[in-house]
């Protein structure tokens, strides 16, 4: 899972495109799946990580991850996503 | 004689080419020579060009728009007083007047926030659909009109004013109908878009002239400067406008202020026809954005404006420049992406 | 280790900031307790969804409209209307309270009479009466308040039959500068019907007219037209005097107060524009007093305001059943209640508080209804916190109309408690089963068997 070229992200959770010239924000589960796919973290990596760490279960965290995937990729932040 | 330093929150930072009178007011405030202020800009989208004027604006917060009820605007007016002690606050926009007049005992009383509008009464009365009933009863010149709910009313309606008739909608949107075909079908264009009730009102031709104003409550018009538009844009907005000599218009204005007591700043639109009456078509209860050119002309409405709120007497201006012209102009303003981000995220800037 | 509270990740575009995330943040406080109570343990021991209602609100609503009234005029008598919630426990706190009835219907009439109210204290309205309507209504003494011609007429009739008298009031019709005009119930003012009615009334030996009624439309937003419709009224009673030298005894100026809730199309909260119970109480007593009777012959003031005395009154609990994605990106929450539950749903924009903490963050959502019918949509657009499956969220300001106006519609009615002073939860109607449903259902004989 990879971030498009440039993309800056901030610790607000602000996050700006450099190409289409769009800004978004994200919450802090947000900013850390983005935290995540910048260390080049695949998909099942990051719903481990999670689950680790919040009290959630991995079906449920994937589920959503599928979700906020879709989301960049309408907002052309990643290219592709399985 | 030293400033009294005080802090004064200003919306309407909106300076567009529709603009809003925030910054306008603002500059009025900047030049006074009683107040040292201290401006806190209250915003309502991240895009409005005040909040990056920083010599004008010294620090803007986001709040919530009207629709989502006074609690919250309250709760974040009282995280804002928090930080930044105000004292005075002057509302700019139309739609959230309502909003303030309700909220200003409250703000007043528990945050000692004072402001400088009417009360609910005389700021309803002034409405579209009551204006002429507001015309009568303070004594100026309003075209007749009729709220209708079906287009089988035209006809008797337009039998009693005449054709042409001004077909108008509720809250926006007005069109010249020249028979009663016309006028039954912009009834229907208007009222699909805004709903019922329509308002018909009789035609009045003649040239434009509004009147800025301000009144303070017990029957003084303490200030007015009237001005005729000179180039006005697509929008309808005046571009450039000059400040005229105009006793009789002056004197109908301090009428009207006078009669209904009103409270605070206003601007009012008048049809002069060619016999040379004046015709009232609307009186919106804030200051318009051409405000200061009552400022250049040597009445800052502003500072009177909040030197009342603070409760200090003012004493009703005597004159003023005529042809006095405002040219108003845009000016693109380099902001830091950081700037944006600060605003869109926090909230503040 | 414990494990951090989950959250879904969200990302949002900055649209230029409109909305922003300042502008709901009351929206979301979290709701967590009614009277007391908390909201978890009523879903759980009674289920989801489920209605509350708080008696202490009805209570304190009836109170401070009894208060806002009788501190303005002498003479004040509610009723409590019927249709508005005519669960039999609410209508007891109103009668506890003091409130005569008011209905629509000889179905809400006998659940009046079985609830214990006395026949004369029982304001009869409405289109709809039969004749056996009417012989009960007549011999219970109850208020009758005439609708149109064809009901004066048939009034008469039984009248004579019975050798009795009926008591009776005319519904009356007009414009007060209001839109729409309410002209299909009674009797219009301004064409002189209501004026003809009276006439005929006096006329007959049979009836004796003891008031005027006007209920003059619904959700009024505006107190000034019920000043109106009072001097109206008060011109009718007048010329009664003048003509027939009878005293007109009460005016009853129906309902239609608003409550807090916020009309679709609205821009402004409804909390923030509606007018208070005051205003409505100053519109008509100075209006009633300040018209010419003699302080003896003042009129009793009746009032038949349901929806602002019970719609605080009432919450609807609910969970979320799913949340999914649009085809255009909006989300969309599904939950276990739709229309088929909240009528009001078609009218208002309810409003709806999350029932456990979330953090700050919010998202623009679309919440639908657990029916598979393309009309059951709660909210076309509203920002609420990041919810989830399982997820137990409050609708405020239910109380009126939707326990009236409910249906049984793919889904069955849930239970209704009610929360009393002390913190009591009682059940006051329990939720439906499949065999409520079959109880009134047939089926032929030669259609029992089949085989597949």
């Amino acid at each position: 899972m990879k971030l498009n070229k440039n993309i800056a992200v901030s610790d607000n959770g602000f996050i700006f495109n450099p190409l289409s010239g769009d800004s978004f924000s994200t919450n802090p589960i947000g900013q850390e799946v983005i935290r995540l796919m910048k260390e080049q973290k695949t998909k099942e990596e990051i719903v481990k990580t999670l689950a680790q760490k919040y009290n959630s279960e991995e079906a449920n965290i994937e589920k959503d991850l599928v979700d906020f995937f879709q989301m960049l990729l309408s907002y052309q932040l990643i290219s592709e996503h399985e | 004689m030293s400033k009294r330093k005080i802090t004064v929150a200003v919306s309407g930072l909106n300076n567009i080419d529709s603009p809003g009178p925030g910054i306008p007011v603002i500059r009025g405030l900047k030049e006074s020579s009683k107040f040292e202020v201290r401006i806190i800009g209250l915003s309502y989208e991240n895009l409005e060009p005040g909040l990056y004027l920083h010599d004008l604006v010294d620090k803007s917060y986001s709040i919530p728009l009207p629709s989502s009820g006074m609690d919250s605007l309250l709760q974040r007016l009282a995280y804002i007083n928090s930080i930044e002690n105000l004292d005075v606050i002057i509302p700019n926009f139309d739609a959230e007047l309502h909003s303030f007049i309700k909220l200003g005992p409250i703000l007043k009383r528990d945050y000692g926030i004072s402001s400088f509008m009417p009360d609910l009464e005389t700021f309803e009365s002034r409405h579209k659909s009551v204006l002429f009933e507001f015309g009568e009863k303070n004594e100026v010149k309003v075209p007749k009109s009729k709220m209708i709910f079906s287009p089988n009313e035209i006809l008797a309606v337009g039998n009693s004013f005449g054709f042409p008739l001004v077909v108008k909608g509720k809250y926006y949107d007005a069109s010249i109908a020249a028979t009663p075909e016309q006028a039954i079908n912009y009834f229907h264009k208007i009222s699909a878009k805004w709903g019922l009730p329509i308002i018909l009102q009789e035609f009045v031709s003649g040239n434009e002239v509004n009147v800025t104003a301000i009144g303070d409550g017990n029957g003084n018009c303490i200030g007015a400067v009237p001005m005729r538009k000179l180039y006005i844009t697509d929008k309808g907005k005046a571009w450039a406008g000059i400040s005229l000599l105009d006793d009789e218009l002056i004197e109908i204005t301090n009428r009207v202020i006078g009669n209904s007591k009103w409270r605070g700043g206003c601007e009012l639109e008048f049809i002069k026809t060619n016999s040379g009456d004046y015709y009232l078509l609307e009186m919106n209860p804030r200051f318009p954005a051409w405000v200061y050119l009552a400022v250049g002309c040597g009445q800052n409405h502003p500072e009177a404006l909040v030197a009342m709120a603070l409760g200090e007497e003012v004493k009703p201006f005597e004159s003023y420049q005529n042809g006095k012209l405002f040219v108003r102009y845009s000016f693109d303003q380099i902001v830091d992406l950081a700037e944006f981000e600060k605003i869109s995220t926090l909230g503040e800037l | 280790m414990t494990k951090l509270t989950y959250e879904r990740p969200v990302i949002q575009k900055l649209n230029t900031g409109t909305m922003n995330k300042f502008g709901s943040r009351t929206e979301y406080t979290p709701v967590t307790h009614i009277e007391g109570v908390s909201v978890k343990s009523l879903m759980a021991d009674y289920g989801s969804p489920l209605f509350v209602i708080s008696e202490p609100q009805i209570r304190r609503n009836y109170q401070s409209a009894v208060r806002a009234f009788k501190t303005r005029y002498p003479k004040v008598q509610f009723a409590w209307s019927y249709k508005t919630n005519y669960l039999n426990a609410v209508c007891n706190v109103f009668h506890q309270e003091g409130a005569w009835a008011e209905v629509v219907s000889i179905f809400e009439y006998q659940k009046a009479i079985k609830n214990g109210v006395p026949g004369n204290k029982i304001i009869f309205n409405g289109p709809d009466k039969s004749s056996d309507d009417l012989r009960t209504a007549i011999n219970n003494h109850s208020l009758i308040h005439i609708d149109h011609f064809d009901e004066l007429y048939m009034l008469i009739e039984i009248a004579q039959e019975l050798k009795t008298k009926a008591t009776i009031a005319i519904r009356v019709n007009m414009d007060t500068g209001i839109y729409p005009i309410w002209d299909r119930f009674g009797f219009n003012y301004e064409n002189g019907q209501a004026w003809n009615a009276i006439n005929k009334i006096m006329s007959a030996p049979e009836l004796e007219l003891h008031g005027l009624h006007c209920h003059i439309g619904t959700f009024m937003l505006s107190a000034g037209a019920y000043a109106t419709a009072a001097w109206k009224l008060c011109d009718l009673a007048w010329n009664v005097k003048l003509k027939w030298n009878h005293m007109i005894q009460y005016l009853d100026l129906g309902g239609g107060f608003a409550s807090a809730n916020t009309l679709k199309g609205s821009y402004l909260q409804g909390s923030d524009i509606i007018p208070s119970t005051e205003d409505y109480a100053d519109a008509i007593a100075t209006t009633i007093l300040n018209f010419g009777f003699k302080p003896d012959e003042l009129p009793m003031l009746f009032l038949e305001t349901g929806r602002s005395l019970i719609d605080d009154a009432g919450y609807l609990l609910g969970s979320v059943l799913a949340t999914k994605r649009l085809s255009d990106g909006r989300r969309a929450t599904i939950m276990d209640f739709g229309v088929n539950l909240l009528f009001t749903a078609f009218w208002y924009n309810h409003k709806i508080s999350p029932a456990q903490e979330f953090s700050h963050h919010t998202e623009d959502m679309v919440l639908y209804g657990p029916l598979c019918m393309n009309i059951d949509c709660i909210r076309e657009s509203i920002n609420l916190p990041l919810l989830s499956k399982g997820d137990q969220v409050v609708v405020h300001r239910v109380g009126a109309y939707n326990m009236t106006q409910w249906m049984q519609f793919i889904q069955m009615r849930p239970n209704v408690v009610m929360v009393d002073a002390k913190q009591k939860v009682h059940l006051i109607r329990t939720k439906e089963s499949i065999d409520t449903m079959l109880r009134y259902e047939l089926v032929p004989e030669h259609l029992e068997q089949f085989k597949l």
